[in-house]
């Protein structure tokens, strides 16, 4: 293989834009497959928080790593992309969930993340509008918002800007080493990046990704009723149990001071109906949060299906001679683009990555979903 | 004199006639511009009834109010222009605990208070169904028959025969969501549940409205727009008015409006006069003979009617509006004060398509006895095709018939198939040319409530696309001004509908505020 291979990537999410971006900025000949348009799948559905999280050690290094490429490029980002550095409230309601503040803030601090611990009364003093007796919260200021279908046509604008060749309504029926099958003719590269998110296992038979359905609701233009995205500490026991539906409290203030609101989690395959049992407890816990939210309007609601992985961590690598894989980043697919990026360029490439690339290897072992 | 009421805007005092909407009370006070876009254009009042969010304003505190569906009433204290309105104050944010949902039950029920859903409802009631009707506006009639005073006879008759019927009106009360034979509604900021054995939806239909350079502009208003805020209390006596775009209802306006006091400066008719002679059966030779044809010829005496005419633009200068109109050969102006400009209508789909009946070229495809394809669902009114006032009635009472269980009368049967066989017709006569697609210049708004504009939509393939790239459609009216005119201008279907159906506060959509030893509960089955 030459240094700068010719590459096929399937999907033009914010993972496969953000692919597309890195490699041809390396030099590589890069052509976009989406089925339908950019940003039309998991990333139109998503939220789009730039968030540090530290569920493992490598969760910690690749979301700091990626939000960090983000913070760099801020001021470049074009207005559509709505970027607003707004920082994270991780929320405790009692001294159990606060003694996992200070945990997370010794945690965070030690790895060079800047933190602030609020009490009760700085959180009030930070979010009016959250009740009274909450116990504290950790703040990350460094934590951003996007609005994810932007942010994948910036990527490729930019991947355009350097030979990149994209393309809408290209549904890839089949995917092997080198070649994908489209409209029934095989195109060829010397190599293919599977980025098709929670369909990834349909093309890539055995990647252990399963869609997990989540619902958000966004409201009408309330600007600074909230300042920060304010997230429940008990959002990590939400996102961490993998089979049980569950809901939890994240609101997100979003530059056009509307509100979104959420988050659900559930394992119903690819229903994608509006599960109204679910929304209900889900608003009724951000509203038990913020007791003014019931009065606010809402205008829509939506779901959508993260590409869910036993261990919630991305499928980064290659997956076989010619087949590469980055897929499977479940509610965190916009914040970790870049570094998915970066990392997977710099694997193609035979670069040095700027993190551990091995608990991102597709083909760790993994326990079954379930 | 009519009783008076005392409001502020901006903190300046004003008064009204008691019993207008809120925007008629504005506009009579010579407030136009009510409201700043999210880029920060003067805005006023578009469609009038509800649909097109162009008339919000912040009301005691609370914003994004459409002051069109809101009675104004002594102290109301009314704040423009608010590009962005503060949230609501924290004290009163939170609703009482305690004030649980409302559920109710009834055989029949009826969605919209227009003619096809009154006469729906009391065909079904005078059949022995227990019936309930819901309307988004303060009292039934529907955009037709909302009239303050002076009602048409058979406004007047069927309402007093519905009063008669026994049916459970619930007004002011809006459906935000529907699934598993329940509608969840929005009464005042409560929620109430009402489940149904059969439904009969009769949601009627909303102005179609085209973007042309300028039409965002204040004073810019729909023609059904014109009419909805004439029957609501407003004035337009002394003002010059251009009537444009398409369809029936020009000729209708122009000379209600005549009739209150408004100078006509021209009515512009986009359909050529041949084909509206062939829909008057020969008879229209002429445009004098179109309105006489339709009965406004005494009200419109001297006035300009030109078929075959649009509105290519729309400069504002010193107050007053010069449209410039073309007939694709010559160009003229005509300047005015109100330029009310409208396309016809489109059918009110959202509620039909999320409870996943059929649609097809904007209407539900119906069976006939009026049944959707969803078994037990119904529609009638324009959701089965626009044909206009009095042909809502006969398919209206057809629903509530089969919806009760009862036979169809063949006769009405033949009659509602000769409306929907003028409705086609009239559909052919006044089909929008193709000319209109092209309006728009790169710089043109589409998107009114998210400033998108035309130029925006380039390179883009579908209605979702432009959504996701442009934000088009994701405002308060969610896509129901931009949507229509998306389809019309670039051949995209309407994207899906998620709920809720109209801007509901979260309280409704929780199902029952404030009880959170109860989750999920009351929301098991919607």
């Amino acid at each position: 293989m030459s240094s700068s291979p010719s590459v096929i990537v399937v999907g033009a999410g914010v993972v496969g834009s953000a692919c597309a971006e890195a490699l041809a900025e390396a030099g590589c000949r890069v052509s976009v497959l989406d089925a339908a348009f950019p940003g039309a799948g998991v990333t139109g559905a998503a939220m789009g928080h730039l968030v540090v999280m530290d569920d493992s050690d490598a969760q910690f290094a690749l979301t700091s790593y990626s939000r960090h490429l983000w913070s760099e490029r801020a001021t470049t980002l074009p207005p559509e992309l709505e970027d607003e550095a707004c920082g994270t409230l991780w929320v405790a309601v009692d001294d159990e969930e606060m003694a996992h503040v200070h945990k997370k803030a010794a945690y965070y601090s030690e790895r060079g993340e800047p933190v602030e611990v609020l009490d009760s009364h700085t959180l009030r003093q930070a979010e009016p509008q959250l009740r009274a007796g909450l116990v504290g919260a950790l703040r990350v200021p460094d934590d951003r918002v996007v609005y994810p279908p932007a942010a994948a046509r910036h990527f490729l604008e930019r991947a355009r800007a350097r030979g990149a060749a994209v393309e809408s309504g290209a549904h890839v029926e089949e995917l092997a080493p080198g070649r994908v099958r489209c409209a029934g003719g095989w195109r060829e590269a010397d190599l293919v990046v599977n980025a098709a998110g929670p369909e990834a296992p349909r093309l890539t038979p055995g990647l252990p990704i399963v869609p997990r359905k989540g619902h958000l609701v966004i409201t009408d233009r309330y600007p600074g009723f909230l300042h920060h995205q304010v997230v429940e500490l008990g959002y990590l026991k939400s996102a961490h149990t993998l089979t049980r539906e569950s809901v939890a409290m994240n609101v997100q203030p979003r530059k056009t001071g509307q509100l979104l609101v959420g988050s659900s989690r559930e394992l119903v395959g690819w229903d994608a109906s509006l599960n109204r049992a679910l929304l209900s407890r889900m608003l009724r816990r951000a509203a038990e949060f913020i007791p003014g939210l019931p009065r606010l309007d809402a205008l829509r609601t939506w779901t959508g299906f993260r590409p869910a992985t036993p261990d919630k961590l991305p499928l980064v690598g290659m997956w076989e001679k010619g087949l590469w894989i980055a897929a499977g980043h479940e509610g965190l697919g916009v914040t970790t683009a870049p570094g998915t990026a970066r990392l997977l360029a710099d694997l193609v490439l035979g670069r040095a990555p700027a993190i551990d690339p091995t608990p991102f290897d597709p083909r760790r072992s993994l326990p079954a979903h379930g | 004199m009519a009783e008076r009421v005392r409001f502020t805007v901006d903190g300046r005092p004003a008064e009204a006639e008691a019993g207008v909407s809120l925007l008629a009370a504005l506009w009579n006070d010579g407030v136009c511009a009510v409201r700043r876009s999210v880029s920060g254009e003067a805005r006023g009042p578009l469609c009038g009834m509800g649909s097109c969010f162009e008339c919000r304003v912040t009301l005691d505190g609370q914003p994004h109010v459409r002051s069109c569906l809101t009675p104004v009433r002594d102290g109301m204290s009314v704040m423009l222009r608010a590009a962005s309105p503060p949230a609501p104050a924290l004290a009163d944010a939170s609703v009482a605990p305690g004030t649980g949902e409302e559920r109710l039950q009834a055989e029949v029920v009826v969605v919209g208070g227009g003619p096809a859903g009154l006469a729906g409802a009391v065909h079904a009631a005078e059949a022995g169904a227990r019936t309930l009707l819901v309307d988004t506006h303060p009292r039934p009639g529907g955009q037709i028959w909302r009239h303050r005073k002076d009602p048409p006879a058979a406004a007047s008759d069927w309402i007093a025969r519905f009063a008669r019927a026994r049916v459970t009106p619930l007004v002011g009360t809006t459906v935000v969501d529907a699934a598993d034979r329940q509608l969840l509604l929005d009464h005042e900021g409560r929620p109430r549940r009402v489940r149904f054995d059969r439904l009969v939806l009769a949601t009627g239909a909303r102005e179609r409205f085209l973007p042309f350079p300028g039409w965002t502009l204040p004073g810019v208003v729909g023609v059904g727009g014109a009419q909805a805020m004439l029957k609501a209390g407003a004035r337009f006596s002394g003002k010059r008015v251009v009537v444009a775009g398409s369809g029936p209802l020009l000729l209708a306006v122009a000379a209600a409006l005549a009739k209150e006091g408004a100078r006509i400066v021209g009515v512009a008719e986009q359909a050529p006069l041949g084909r509206l002679a062939a829909f008057g059966g020969g008879l229209w030779r002429s445009p004098r003979k179109i309105a006489e044809g339709l009965g406004y010829g005494a009200r419109l005496v001297g006035v300009p009617y030109r078929a075959g005419a649009w509105v290519r633009e729309v400069e504002e200068e010193a107050g007053v509006l010069r449209a410039t109109l073309t007939d694709g050969r010559r160009s003229w102006s005509w300047d005015c004060d109100v330029l009310a400009c409208g396309y016809g209508l489109v059918p009110n789909l959202e509620l039909p398509r999320l409870l996943g009946c059929e649609t097809a070229a904007e209407r539900v495809v119906l069976g006939a006895a009026q049944q959707t394809s969803v078994p037990g669902i119904f529609a009638a009114g324009e959701l089965g095709g626009v044909a206009g006032v009095d042909h809502a009635l006969v398919p209206g009472a057809i629903a509530g018939l089969a919806a009760a269980g009862r036979e169809v009368p063949a006769g009405l049967v033949r009659e509602r198939d000769r409306e929907l066989a003028f409705g086609a017709r009239l559909s052919r006569a006044f089909e929008l040319r193709d000319e209109l697609r092209r309006l728009a210049r790169p710089d043109t708004p589409v998107c009114r409530c998210e400033d998108v504009v035309h130029g925006h939509f380039q390179a883009l393939s579908s209605s979702r696309e432009a959504k996701l790239a442009t934000r088009a459609g994701m405002g308060p009216c969610q896509g129901r001004v931009c949507g229509p005119a998306l389809g019309f201008v670039h051949g995209w279907p309407e994207g899906t509908t998620r709920p809720p159906l109209a801007p509901t506060p979260l309280g409704v959509l929780v199902g029952g505020p404030g009880d959170a030893r109860d989750p999920g509960g009351v929301s098991g089955e919607l």
